[in-house]
């Protein structure tokens, strides 16, 4: 739901005569008097924005996607202020210049009052424009940047360009993230490490209810649904830590889903990963073979809800081995 | 352009030979079904349900293994609604066709009574519908204080974090329902035959259905309390929804009960105003709120099935152990989200639209000009019911499914901006030189545009993928609607009851409390909400119990703030019992004076509305206008002619001849 | 009009005491400073009386009265070394998640399963881990190693030593003050869906809070 309400529209449009046989200049001089408030305004406070606000918008640049969300954004506010700035003055204006109090002469009913063809259509052509441009732009900001960091499906469209993409498995649990890197035996480990300058790509999935995974500050965000594997690229650029947290509302401990993740440099990531690959490694060939989506076991799978000899309709790699009656 | 044939415009009330019933005996009264039987029907049915259920389910393993049998819960609420239902005396008349009998007639009734009985009159309907309205939000605002409670602080926990989503959860449900109902409930009931020239509604029994499931709908998801709460939230994502305990039960029937009463209460609205406008009231004089109410009665029938549907399938997965959404055994996660969002994304607009409705409908009377481009906000309204049913998939942009579909449902969300901001365009032009009245009522307006714009534009952040990834789920998009459902709809609703409650109960509200409440509404509204878009941009997920600790400062100024919100409301309640019950001061027939036909009829409206069926002669926006023709032909003078501006020129009430005051009047209601 | 109101106001009232209601706290925070904490809990196959006799549980030891309180809740002093014994009752099962069958976030990485040290469990075998023991803010994270499903086990608490039961010891030093979900991964919530309804998401169960005070 939105709307696009043009400023310049508003303004523009009150500035043309009310279509009244001789426009008197009083009536012109409101809408000139608007259209300059609204552009003095306009024309201020949107660099003000750009420069002081714009560099500081949350989530910041740590990442290729969360820097392109933040340059949306600045340009979204951007077009925002003058429509917003158009109607509140126009409100403003309307309010202290066209009270009842003030005296002043009666409106002028009729048909020329309830219509304006020129005022409506430019209203319409320009809300149109505008709306159209927004589409378009936020295409191309979808299509041209890996996607946007939102999660894409099990078979991603908008790719990164980059040769080596370095897969990393999340996999939302009740009521935690797991991490899986494949590409190093496929050890699983609480931890969110990931390497700076390096295109990433996590695969997201769900070993029960619906969770969602967003890496705040990376500007990443991916539904993980149950036998789903949900693909969502980034490219981090800075050091340093980032929250991640549960955002699909997975029940009690959704409020707490969250971990910290850390960007480290590509030499600190090789180590990390062949270090903890090293000390994992008892427990990781416990674990199922890597595989995109799973099926929870049989049993805890439903936790009983479903009765024990109904099969899972679509197997793929179970999670948890199967067992004849849990506790 | 269809007329009520048995209403032939031009003849003198009543039109046919009064069909003469006995008397009913006094000591009957208390025996005819009214509200107090349909607590005692409803009671009866959810134990009846409960018992049977145990006995076809108890033996199963799932109740066995979890203490909870969803088969008793799920019967006892469905038996409950329909005992409620039967004591009401809304199957009293189905049935007796049913069996080939002759149903009782309808009772003539004008005492405090009729609030509580199975009506068929529209205006004691509205006002049914204003109470209940009300109650719903006065709930769901306690539940809102409760979650700001919570939130006051990021790791101290005045409620476990099972309770708080159970309170969330619940907040949400009751004020989505209440929503859907919120201005269509009460004021389209009771204004639209007054509006379009009508005796009466096209169905009144499924109008009075309509408010009586509704009601029942309040006690159901009340209930949910009582079976420990759910912990979806309102959007009752599955297989959450499959996995939790009975409360999710009462939300699924809930909705279902609530469904069903949108459903009806669209069917009856629409079929309404297509067929029961007086002659001469063309599509181009119809007032621009029956547009809204018509544009909104189209979703209301077309997008509730889905999710009459989807709650369906929801109880036969809790229930039959079927798997339409779970994954493993064949079903798929995604197809609550699909269907409900089907129905969730029309449903924002049924809140939406009579808001802006009723905006547009008071802003000519307070600014004594005609409503600007009346054609446009008609074909806007309509355009957005249409594109309305084309967006839903933007609540799953980040889900993973059809991601190639996002530029599609990236462009339909912000095509349907272009409609939605036609409302600015008709208020902005309808203020253009304007004579403004800053009546509580026009303040309400304003706000509303205030509110509205800035709900407006960051739905357009929310359409914009990328910028989406972050604000997706986050307290942002939570800001974002109650800026346009409870900044635009319930900022609408109070602006409207303050313009129309004169006329539906004859006495005025105080005009300093009224003011007093719109500013302390408006400034910690904005107070409360406008911080939560900032803590949602900073990364606070919504629905959560604890947050990160540097967000407090602003979760605190939008919890502070929301209890002043909380005080505000009660102006309005203190307001309201003021000057309704307790110092009532008697308001003329046309305070506005507005050319609304609605307004040309004495105060209180007689229950046939017109003694003549009105001959409508133009919009009842020719203000400014000195020489324009009345509204309509009533067959006696108007109250109020287009141009006259002050108070003195206007009729006075007691001017009039009421039917009342001649002898051989019948006052019982025609026979329905 | 007055009676309307006063109702509402009643029922108000009842909702908030109803909604307020926590399960009581253990106070372990009384100890002398610097000493170490001994906290002790148990878990049950089946609480074995209202509301929800089927539901598994946690139980957690009063220090004071050496009584067994049906709750979650648990109170340590900050900055302290907090030895926990959890005595567990219940049957196990192979893990979904093997990731959680490896003790984490304690002293020396290991806990004691019955005076013996363990790292990481392999739940395919033996009788399986019948629940989890995490704080996962912290990063601890301990098996509790299940008993024999087919031994006579205790399905009513408070359980005493009589049964079958495996005894888990490991230590860990509680953080600064703040207050610590803790929580059960094993989806032991029988009967619902993944099995993570029920118990698991109910406070006084399966889930509870690590209360820290300096």
């Amino acid at each position: 739901m939105s709307v696009a309400a043009e400023g310049g529209a508003v303004s523009e449009g009150s500035g043309a005569p009310q279509g009244t046989d001789e426009p008197p200049r009083k009536e012109a001089s409101h809408g000139w008097r608007l259209f300059a408030i609204w552009l003095v305004l306009s024309a201020i406070v949107d660099p003000l924005y750009y420069i002081f606000a714009g560099p500081h918008i949350p989530p910041g640049r740590m990442s290729s996607t969360a820097g392109g969300a933040v340059f949306d954004f600045n340009i979204l506010i951007v077009l925002a202020i003058p429509v917003m700035i158009g109607v509140w003055v126009y409100m403003a204006y309307a309010i202290i210049q066209w009270r009842a109090s003030k005296g002043g002469p009666e409106p002028e009913g009729g048909p020329l009052a309830a219509n304006n063809f020129k005022i409506q259509t430019s209203w319409i052509t320009i809300t149109t424009v505008l709306v159209l441009f927004l589409a378009g732009f936020g295409t191309y900001e979808l299509v041209q940047p890996e996607g946007a960091g939102g999660g894409q499906g099990p078979n991603p469209i908008w790719t990164p360009t980059s040769n080596t993409v370095l897969p990393i498995q999340v996999i939302g649990q009740q009521w935690k993230f797991t991490y899986r890197y494949p590409t190093f035996g496929g050890f699983e480990t609480t931890q969110l490490v990931v390497p700076q300058g390096v295109s990433i790509a996590f695969h997201v999935t769900s070993l029960d209810v619906i969770h969602d995974f967003w890496a705040y500050q990376l500007g990443v965000k991916a539904d993980a649904n149950p036998n789903q594997d949900n693909v969502a690229f980034t490219t981090p650029y800075q050091l340093g830590s980032f929250v991640v947290r549960c955002d699909e509302l997975c029940g009690i401990w959704h409020g707490a889903m969250y971990n910290n993740g850390a960007v480290v440099t590509k030499d600190q990531f090789e180590v990390w990963a062949q270090t903890t690959e090293k000390a994992l490694a008892a427990n990781t060939k416990l674990l199922p073979p890597f595989a995109y989506t799973y099926t929870p076991d049989a049993n805890g799978a439903d936790g009983g809800y479903y009765p024990d000899n109904v099969d899972p309709y679509s197997k793929v790699e179970t999670y948890g081995a199967t067992q004849p009656g849990s506790g | 352009m269809a007329i009520d044939i048995t209403e032939t415009p031009g003849t003198d009330f009543p039109g046919e030979t009064p069909i003469h019933q006995p008397a009913m005996r006094r000591g009957s009264e208390w025996l005819r079904p009214h509200m107090g039987w349909a607590v005692v029907g409803a009671v009866v049915g959810y134990l009846l349900g409960h018992w049977f259920g145990n006995i076809i389910y108890g033996q199963n393993t799932v109740p066995q293994n979890t203490g909870q049998n969803n088969v008793a819960i799920v019967l006892g609420l469905a038996f409950g609604v329909a005992g409620w239902l039967a004591g009401i005396g809304a199957l009293t008349y189905p049935l007796a066709k049913l069996v080939g009998r002759e149903p009782p007639p309808p009772v003539p009734e004008t005492g405090w009574m009729r609030y509580f009985r199975y009506t068929e009159d529209h205006k004691v309907v509205g006002m049914q519908y204003l109470i209940g309205v009300l109650t719903f939000l006065f709930t769901g605002g306690l539940l809102a204080m409760a979650i700001r409670t919570q939130l006051l602080s990021p790791t101290t926990h005045v409620f476990g974090p099972d309770t708080y989503i159970a309170i969330v959860g619940e907040h949400g449900t009751i004020m989505m329902m209440m929503a859907t109902s919120a201005v269509v409930g009460p004021l389209g009931n009771w204004l639209t035959p007054l509006m379009i020239g009508s005796r009466r509604m096209a169905f009144p029994r499924l109008e009075s259905f309509s408010f009586w499931i509704f009601s029942a709908g309040y006690l159901v998801i009340l209930s949910a309390l009582a079976f420990g709460g759910f912990p979806t939230g309102w959007t009752g994502y599955a297989p959450l929804q499959t996995q939790a305990s009975g409360g999710m039960d009462s939300y699924l029937v809930g909705f279902a009960v609530i469904g069903i009463g949108m459903i009806a209460a669209g069917f009856n609205l629409a079929c309404t105003i297509i067929n029961y406008r007086a002659p001469g009231m063309t599509w181009s004089r119809v007032p621009i709120f029956v547009w809204a109410v018509l544009a909104t009665c189209a979703l209301l029938t077309l997008a509730t099935p889905s999710l009459l549907a989807a709650g369906y399938f929801g109880i036969l997965d809790r229930t039959a152990q079927t798997a339409f959404f779970v994954t493993e055994h064949g079903g798929s996660s995604f197809l609550w989200q699909n269907l409900f969002w089907f129905f969730g994304h029309p449903e924002v607009y049924i809140m939406a639209l009579p808001g802006f409705g009723l905006v547009m409908e008071m802003l000519p009377v307070f600014t004594r000009k005609p409503l600007f481009a009346y054609r446009v906000a008609a074909a806007g309204m309509i355009g957005v019911a249409l594109l309305s049913f084309f967006v839903w998939q933007h609540h799953l942009f980040q889900s993973g499914i059809n991601p190639d579909m996002r530029p599609l449902f990236m462009l339909t969300t912000e095509l349907i901006s272009i409609p939605t901001g036609f409302l600015f365009l008709v208020t902005l032009g309808t203020l253009w030189k304007a004579k403004i009245r800053f009546d509580a009522p026009m303040l309400f307006i304003l706000g509303m545009m205030f509110n509205f714009l800035i709900g407006g534009i960051t739905g357009v952040f929310l359409s914009d993928v990328p910028v989406d990834v972050t604000v997706h789920g986050s307290f942002f998009v939570m800001a974002h609607f109650h800026y346009t459902i409870m900044g635009g709809l319930i900022f609408a609703l109070f602006g409207g009851l303050y313009f129309y409650l004169p006329k539906m109960t004859g006495k005025t509200m105080n005009r300093k409390l009224s003011i007093w409440h719109f500013w302390t509404f408006f400034i910690f509204f904005n107070l409360t909400f406008f911080p939560l878009f900032l803590v949602g941009l900073l990364g606070q997920p919504r629905r959560v119990f604890e947050y990160a600790p540097n967000l407090q400062t602003l979760n605190d100024i939008s919890s502070v703030s929301a209890f002043l919100l909380g005080a505000s409301f009660l102006i309005f309640i203190v307001n309201f019992v003021w000057s309704q019950w307790i110092n009532p001061t008697k308001s003329p027939d046309n305070p506005w004076n507005s050319l609304g036909l609605e307004w040309q009829t004495p105060t209180p409206v007689p229950w046939y509305n017109f003694e003549r069926i009105p001959v409508v002669n133009s919009d009842p926006y020719h203000y400014g206008e000195p020489g324009a023709l009345p509204v309509a032909d009533l067959g006696r003078e108007p109250l109020v002619t287009a141009g006259v501006v002050s108070k003195e020129e206007a009729v006075q009430p007691g001017e009039l001849e009421s039917p009342d005051d001649t002898d051989d009047f019948d006052p019982r209601p025609p026979i329905l | 009009m007055v009676g309307f109101f006063v109702v509402a106001v009643v029922v108000i009232v009842v909702l908030v005491i109803g909604f307020t209601k926590q399960p009581p706290t253990v106070d372990y925070s009384n100890a002398q400073s610097g000493q170490p904490v001994d906290v002790t809990l148990q878990t049950v196959g089946a609480y074995g009386s209202a509301p929800h006799p089927t539901w598994v549980s946690y139980l957690i030891k009063d220090p004071s009265t050496g009584q067994w309180v049906h709750t979650s809740y648990f109170q340590v002093p900050a900055h302290t070394r907090v030895n926990m014994t959890i005595i567990q009752y219940d049957s196990g099962s192979p893990l979904r998640n093997q990731q959680i069958g490896m003790v984490t976030g304690t002293a020396g990485k290991v806990a004691l399963l019955n005076g013996k040290p363990f790292h990481v469990y392999n739940s395919n075998a033996g009788n399986g881990v019948g629940h989890t023991f995490s704080i996962p803010t912290l990063g601890i994270n301990v098996p509790l190693v299940g008993n024999n499903a087919n031994a006579n086990l205790c399905s009513a608490a408070p359980c005493t030593e009589k049964s079958p039961h495996n005894v888990l010891k490991f230590s860990f030093t509680s953080p600064g003050s703040g207050s610590y979900p803790w929580q059960c991964f094993v989806p032991c919530g029988l009967g619902f869906l993944y099995g993570n309804g029920g118990p698991m998401q109910t406070n006084g169960y399966m889930a509870g809070f690590m209360k820290v005070v300096a």
